[in-house]
């Protein structure tokens, strides 16, 4: 059980207009779960995502993937960002958008073949999305532009990822469409870290989850650290139901 | 790759072609006499266009049209200082311009890093500073009487007759090896473009990426000031774009219209300009821009108007043929009859006004019989279309309701598609073995 971690967060501080939008940020987590990451609107959960990436510079701490830095360990790193963070009026098409997820592998000068093609195609299929491939990518649904994202990202092939609300604003099927690749990454290993809104599915579908607002409030099994008590202290008590959401979902 | 990606390139050649037919029918036209001035400033003409028009694109996406028009006068200063600094020589004239363009983007990038003035405003003080120390350089140089400053005006508003050979040449090689590299990063500068975060996470260098697209797209201004002036330098930049995103889905298409558009406005505005003595290049060269823009808005396949409109009419009668067709099946099935005569009264009591061309069309494609007192009965071809479709709508429905069960592959229900195209034949068995 001394296994290097997925991905080991320390002492992170982020801020914005010397504005802390993460305050002295501890986090591990092991390779191999799936761990939710949950706290209110404006907590830092898209900054901790986004500066565990490397994306956005830290005022102090450090990440480590596997041990590695950050820049070291891209190659093994996936992302799903907000849906929203990108003009879905762009011209092109679904299965343009998934191979984009291969350029990293690529490298310089070097055009996607016909592997790439292939890897696309089986991507797309594994999350149902096949007979969108040549679809423009304006005219998706909220919930298909969540799949291609995540077909891109399945691409990838990374040990580790983060997903930033892939359940924001889809159907229940999408829904179990993407618990059920989270589920089948499991298997194969890979850890994903998920920020996530849903706080009753949280116990179902999470092993670990990150109590977080601005600072970690706790981290850990789901089983033992989703507690009223520990979510009270995220949301401030302002969300109604807390005790029965709890009580229902942890024997 | 697909069917619409194949029918797409036919698009950008077809236009290709009605652009190269579009300049001899002109000169035609206006009885205008070719000579080799005039074949230099369309060559120059249209060489700017296009290299303006295909860098322009990015522009246009990653939302900076804006920023194309403050570069562009931002270049006004540096023109006016390398005339007194080196004279008269394109090559220096345009340096000065790249020069004072860069500082122009510096500055912009600096006044929204550190104060807390928005883009917009940034763009907008930098932009008239900029311009306003050119004017005043420019009349400076003016009142100096030199004969050799004739012309230097001609970088306000543009002026195509100025356009000498070995400016053509030049404006070639700059704008060929902007095109090598625009080639050899494609792939980078497409992902930056849609989704830079992506691109960083993926491990690109985003910063370098970007210094190096947004330096094409000075290069891009910086020749083109010559021939279209600061002030209209963006229309040049951005219209071809615009007009070119409305025909295709693709991004290399699109670059390849705009890149077309753009040589298009370049030649025909500089064409225009040459046909009388001190008629500015860049308004003319707008107009004709302007124009392509409007015939795309309306006419292109998809997203032009008239195109949509037309398209929403053959929807209308397509899906009001396709009910009539079916309300006659089932009148017929309720008398047991598949030959059982429809009246047309009651077609139209049920669909409306769209019955009756509806009627029309179906009797054209020999799917309906027209009896004596206008009653309506299926022919045999009508008879197989109709349960065709009958079975299609029970499949689907069959589909929504227990494809998930059935654990089916997930498509997106569109009633309106034959389902045996969008489902394997083992899913389809099921469906019809149910009960
Ligand atoms: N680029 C930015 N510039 C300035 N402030 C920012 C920026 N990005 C985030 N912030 C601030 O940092 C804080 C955390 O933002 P963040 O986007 O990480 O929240 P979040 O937990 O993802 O919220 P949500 O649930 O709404 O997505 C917020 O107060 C936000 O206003
Ligand atoms: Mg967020």
């Amino acid at each position: 059980m001394n296994q290097t971690p997925a991905l080991h967060i320390e002492d992170l501080t982020v801020a914005f207009d010397s504005r802390p939008a993460l305050w002295d940020v501890d986090l591990v987590v092991p390779e191999g779960v799936l761990m939710a990451v949950v706290g209110p609107n404006g907590a830092g959960k898209t900054t901790l995502v986004r500066a565990a990436l490397d994306l956005i510079p830290r005022a102090a701490g450090s990440v480590r993937i596997f041990g590695e830095s950050v820049a070291r360990a891209r190659g093994l790193t996936g992302y799903v960002p907000q849906r929203s963070s990108v003009d879905w009026d762009f011209p092109t098409t679904v299965q343009d958008v998934v191979m984009m997820g291969l350029y990293g592998r690529l490298g310089w000068l070097r055009r996607p073949g016909a592997a790439e093609r292939l890897r696309t195609r089986q991507a797309l299929e594994q999350i149902g999305i096949a007979d969108l491939a040549t679809r423009q990518i304006s005219q998706l649904s909220g919930g298909q532009q969540q799949r291609t994202f995540l077909a891109r990202a399945l691409v990838q092939d990374a040990r580790v990822y983060f997903m930033d609300e892939p359940f924001a604003a889809v159907d229940a099927i999408t829904e179990r469409a993407i618990v059920t690749l989270l589920q089948e990454l499991r298997a194969r290993g890979r850890t994903v870290v998920v920020v996530h809104h849903d706080l009753q599915s949280v116990p179902d579908y999470f092993d670990q989850v990150t109590l977080l607002n601005v600072e970690v409030i706790a981290s850990g099994p789901t089983a033992e650290v989703y507690s009223e008590d520990n979510l009270r202290r995220t949301f401030g008590g302002r969300v109604a139901g807390i005790a029965r959401l709890t009580e229902e979902a942890l024997p | 790759m697909s069917l619409a990606g194949g029918r797409n390139w036919r698009t950008v050649a077809v236009l290709l072609a009605l652009s190269l037919a579009v300049i001899p029918l002109s000169l035609a036209l206006g009885n205008i006499r070719v000579d080799y001035t005039l074949v230099t400033v369309a060559a120059g003409g249209a060489v700017l266009g296009i290299v303006c028009g295909v860098l322009g694109s990015f522009a246009v996406l990653r939302q900076q049209s804006l920023l194309g028009d403050a570069l562009s006068h931002a270049a006004l200063p540096g023109v006016a200082l390398a005339f007194l600094l080196a004279g008269r020589e394109l090559g220096w004239l345009l340096l000065g311009a790249g020069i004072a363009s860069w500082l122009g983007v510096l500055l912009i990038n600096s006044l929204v890093r550190r104060t807390r003035l928005k883009q917009d405003a940034a763009m907008g003080v930098v932009l008239t500073a900029f311009f306003a120390l050119g004017i005043t350089l420019l009349t400076y140089i003016q009142s100096r009487n030199d004969a050799s400053q004739a012309g230097l005006d001609q970088f306000i508003f543009g002026q195509a007759a100025a356009i000498r050979r070995q400016d053509v040449v030049l404006i070639s090689a700059v704008g060929l090896a902007a095109f090598l590299v625009l080639i050899a990063l494609w792939k980078e500068f497409k992902l930056i473009t849609f989704d830079p975060a992506f691109a960083q996470a993926n491990g690109f260098p985003l910063r370098l990426l970007d210094v190096t697209l947004s330096t094409l797209i000075v290069i891009a201004i910086v020749l083109g000031l010559q021939l279209a002036g600061v002030v209209l330098m963006v229309g040049l930049l951005i219209a071809p774009a615009v007009a070119a995103r409305q025909w295709t889905r693709q991004l290399d298409q699109m670059l390849a219209l705009a890149g077309i558009f753009g040589g298009l406005a370049g030649a025909g505005g500089a064409i225009f300009s040459g046909l009388q003595q001190g008629l500015p290049t860049g308004p003319l060269i707008i107009v004709v821009a302007v124009a392509i823009v409007a015939l795309s808005i309306s006419l292109a396949p998809e997203r032009g108007l008239l195109w949509r409109a037309w398209r929403q009419r053959r929807d209308r009668q397509r899906f009001a043929a396709q009910q009539v067709l079916q309300d006659i099946h089932r009148h017929a099935t309720q008398h047991r009859d598949p030959r059982y005569p429809a009246p047309g009264g009651m077609l139209v009591a049920l669909r409306g006004t769209l019955a009756r061309p509806a009627l029309r069309q179906l009797q054209r494609e020999g799917l309906l019989q027209a009896g004596a007192d206008d009653d309506w009965t299926l022919s045999e071809r009508g008879l197989e279309r109709a349960r065709e479709a009958a079975r299609n709508q029970l499949l689907w429905e069959r589909y929504r309701q227990f494809g998930e069960e059935l654990g089916l592959p997930s498509v997106t229900v569109d009633t309106q598609q034959p389902i045996d195209r969008l489902l394997p034949a083992t899913a389809l068995t099921r469906l019809e073995t149910l009960d």
